[in-house]
């Protein structure tokens, strides 16, 4: 319960923050919508009526919060359209890339993690991890760009490089141009995560309950099963949210790469156009996702690791 | 861990002298353990090459970086032209020679900041706990509910693509995690018997942090670095690969992607040779890390502190 709070309070928290850095500071909205033309003080006071920019911030800041609660962000300043309606296609478009990335990266991460840990300083391990190290260091952008000069532009001519996604066209139907950035987000994800499930398992495997399992003389199969493996399971719920947590922001520089039209290459754009109540309203949707796989994660942790759930009787 | 540091209280308080030797030698213990294994040295050797590389470039480079030596997308032609010509025909080997000083500078300072923000306040929440502890690890949750790109670009969407602001917030976006691992470090040095006995003898609180506890943190600080830096030259290459770092003529890896990216398939060089040394780099600095861990990892199993 008390970590539901914070999460609650850490949300509000970010509502006030994204607000307060986007519309309280100077270089207002106002100006913004009407750039040269702000010199006219007659219209750029009207605007600022017209947008409730004359009220104090709290009630600014009220009336925009209760906005988004109803899922209203308000219009984009660049195209007039409401935000909400500009956003909801990218949103199923950067959904479905996360999800294929998420469903690759998960069981490669839990396969190689748990197994590098079991075979612990085997030519194996040694490999995957130094594999993984070097992986784990490489930026985004790196291994996207080495994929595509493999994959559609040096190597093999196979896949396209840019994943112009069509908002008239089903998406089952061009899954094709998903392959290449989700590959590029499993690839910067899964070694990361591989490294943290292998130091986790290696934990469990040390630890005294596992050991005292083996003392008793309890075939090795039981031992992990019955006693290692529950108490792994913390880990690996860990790394889903974390996984989630990571590809919220990876989704970012890979969609500006392939020209992917989600929400991640519609913040840059926003950004590079300073598109205001498009800006606010995907870093509050990023940081929610982001927030809350956190604290998902937190609470099933509890609720599956025996030792944790015998902490809280 | 716990039991030991118990059971230690109750034996008789070392002068502190004493223990400042050892504390200070203790980073360096992990240096030089960390100097043993290969893949330091190795990480070392490709971080030395690449700065290298980046310092001495603009002097052996054959043409200025924005003078126009040949149509664009030109292929390489030795001996002269080794890489071939960019999007509007500058040199692509003097822009690569140019192109790693900004990318590594820029890097460098955001992790310094990061260090000493996030130092700073895991030092702070660590020995004072109660409600500074609580409500600065909130504020920090904030920071935290933040993916690092994202919060940098919310910031760049109000104040514009200065340079100071995204080394500035790369920083910022590192300092809680900064911080987490030096409260936690904190927390343990807190309890320990040198401590204890400089506060018995009424020393200043500041000085407790900074004199005591911050000499016997320094080895993971110093994972810490490693690995903020290889995040930092990504997140820095990114921003300028997204257009909001460097900004055109200059010659800078993240840009230089970015601008070239459209002739990859008549001309890779341009693309390829930034992202293949950014790679390198980051590869470097991350296994320059990992030795570090390691190392740490080791001591700390030997001598049954931390």
């Amino acid at each position: 319960m008390i970590r539901l709070g914070l999460g609650i309070l850490t949300l509000f928290l970010v509502s006030i923050v994204v607000f307060v850095a986007t519309q309280a500071l100077p270089g207002d909205t106002a100006r913004a919508i009407l750039g040269k033309e702000a010199a006219n003080v007659a219209r750029y006071e009207a605007l600022r009526e017209q947008l409730g920019l004359n009220e104090p911030v709290a009630q600014q800041y009220v009336a925009w919060l209760g906005g988004v609660i109803t899922g209203d962000f308000g219009n984009s300043l660049v195209q007039d359209k409401a935000v909400t309606e500009l956003l909801s296609r990218r949103v199923a478009n950067t959904f479905v890339l996360v999800a294929i990335a998420a469903l690759l990266s998960i069981p490669i991460s839990l396969f190689l993690g748990s197994l590098t840990a079991l075979r612990r300083d085997t030519k194996f391990d040694v490999s995957v991890s130094i594999g993984s190290l070097a992986l784990a260091a490489l930026p985004e952008f790196v291994i996207g760009i080495v994929l595509i000069m493999l994959f559609a532009t040096q190597v093999f001519k196979w896949l396209p490089a840019v994943s112009r996604v069509d908002p008239d066209v089903p998406i089952y139907q061009q899954l094709v141009l998903f392959i290449l950035p989700a590959l590029t987000l499993t690839l910067a994800v899964a070694p990361y995560i591989t490294r943290i499930l292998r130091a986790s398992t290696i934990e469990v495997l040390e630890s005294e309950y596992v050991m005292m399992a083996r003392l008793k003389g309890l075939p090795e199969r039981l031992v992990l099963n019955r006693h290692a493996l529950p108490n792994a399971l913390a880990p690996a719920l860990q790394v889903t949210a974390l996984n989630l947590a990571w590809l919220a922001g990876g989704v970012v520089v890979v969609e500006y790469l392939f020209g992917f039209p989600g929400i991640g290459s519609a913040l840059v754009d926003a950004v590079a156009n300073r598109d205001m109540p498009m800006v606010q309203a995907i870093c509050l949707l990023i940081a929610t996702v982001y927030v809350l796989a956190n604290l998902t994660a937190d609470i099933l942790t509890i609720l599956v690791s025996p030792r944790l759930r015998t902490g809280l009787r | 861990m716990n039991d030991e540091i118990i059971v230690s209280d109750s034996e008789l308080v070392e002068p502190a002298v004493v223990h400042a030797d050892r504390r200070h030698s203790e980073w360096l213990m992990t240096i030089r353990e960390a100097w043993r294994m290969g893949r330091t040295k190795i990480g070392v050797g490709i971080f030395a090459c690449i700065v290298l590389l980046a310092v001495v470039g603009p002097w052996i480079a054959p043409y200025s970086p924005t003078e126009f030596v040949a149509p664009p997308y030109s292929s390489p032609a030795p001996p002269k032209m080794w890489l071939g010509s960019d999007y509007i025909g500058h040199d692509v080997l003097t822009r690569v020679l140019y192109g790693g000083r900004t990318v590594i500078l820029l890097a460098l300072a955001a992790t310094v900041i990061g260090l000493g923000l996030g130092v700073t306040l895991g030092l702070i929440t660590g020995y004072a706990r109660r409600w500074i502890d609580e409500s600065v690890m909130r504020i920090l949750d904030v920071v935290l509910a933040f993916p690092q790109i994202v919060l940098t670009l919310l910031f760049v969407s109000i104040v514009g693509p200065k340079l100071w602001l995204i080394v500035l917030m790369v920083g910022i976006s590192h300092a809680p995690r900064i911080a987490r691992v030096a409260r936690a470090a904190t927390l343990e040095v807190a309890q320990r018997d040198f401590v204890h006995a400089a506060e018995a003898f009424g020393v200043a609180r500041t000085k407790i942090l900074f004199n005591e506890i911050m000499p016997s943190i320094t080895s993971p600080l110093l994972v810490e670095f490693g690995l903020r830096l290889t995040y930092s030259i990504g997140l820095i290459a990114a921003l300028s690969f997204l257009g909001f770092g460097m900004q055109p003529p200059a010659a800078d890896w993240g840009l230089m992607i970015n601008e070239n990216r459209i002739g990859i398939v008549i001309q890779p060089w341009p693309v390829f040779v930034p992202v293949l040394l950014i790679g390198v780099l980051t590869i470097g600095t991350n296994l320059i890390a990992d030795g570090l861990g390691r190392a740490l990892i080791g001591i700390e199993r030997d001598t049954g502190v931390g």
